[in-house]
């Protein structure tokens, strides 16, 4: 039983055609306590089934605290969304207006960067979008979920380039939660 | 804005689904937005007005 219609799943697998970049989703679940859980491996197998590029991967926050503190995540069911930098492209996004990314070309020391804990799930490419998502992502949150893969995909920001730089100025750690209800 | 600097995380929080959290930053409307535990957003801005208030926050 799918949760999307076949003309949505059409229209969703043409964005993620699209992507230039595999995107993984991490996916901290817990296996007590956690009521949407299910809910949030349906919709994410959903989307793991339009795209080659798209991959899932499930973090049990009891048995791999580590991994989940890494993310920030003690929360479930909670979703990161990490992104494998590009190796034929220096900058990691290679998209126009956006050469001058210095802090994610960067591959060394990058705080953001998500490197493997050893078990070798996880290649050492693949870089921290610093997305986050707490709670089944269903309704409006689905179509945030599929444009932040999409960005995370390498598509081009929404933001105005006034607005990029004025972000790239930024030199302390912001944390910003937005609160929605589902419609 | 997460994904525009390696210094901002973002988080959309469904908060019928963690109520606790919900209830410790007194959200009682719509979208809230709470940056670095002390700034508040009520509602949808337009992109620069957002930005400008999110990175309001006076403290380090």
């Amino acid at each position: 039983m799918s949760l999307l219609s076949a003309a949505d799943q059409q229209k969703l697998r043409e964005a993620f055609d699209r992507m230039t970049r595999s995107v993984r989703l991490l996916f901290f679940s817990q296996a007590i306590g956690c009521e949407t859980c299910g809910e949030t491996r349906q919709i994410l197998d959903e989307l793991r089934g339009l795209s080659d590029r798209i991959s899932v991967e499930e973090i049990n926050l009891v048995l791999e605290g580590d991994k989940a503190k890494q993310y920030g995540v003690d929360r479930a069911p909670a979703i990161a969304i990490a992104y494998e930098s590009g190796s034929s492209e220096p900058g990691g996004s290679g998209e126009s207006g956006e050469s001058d990314r210095s802090g994610e070309s960067s591959g060394s020391g990058g705080s953001s960067e998500a490197s493997s804990t050893g078990d070798g799930r996880m290649s050492d490419t693949m870089k921290d979008s610093r997305i986050r998502f707490l709670g089944a992502p269903s309704g409006w949150e689905f179509v945030s979920l599929v444009q932040a893969v999409l960005l995370a995909g390498g598509r081009e920001s929404a933001l105005s380039a006034a607005s990029l730089d004025r972000l790239r100025a930024v030199d302390r750690p912001i944390t910003m939660q937005v609160f929605t209800t589902p419609t | 804005m997460a994904f525009a600097s390696p210094h901002i995380t973002a988080t959309a929080v469904e908060a019928t689904e963690f109520p606790d959290l919900a209830r410790k930053y007194q959200v009682s409307g719509v979208p809230k937005t709470v940056v670095n535990e002390e700034v508040e957003i009520l509602g949808a801005l337009p992109e620069a007005a957002f930005i400008e208030q999110a990175l309001s926050s006076p403290r380090q």
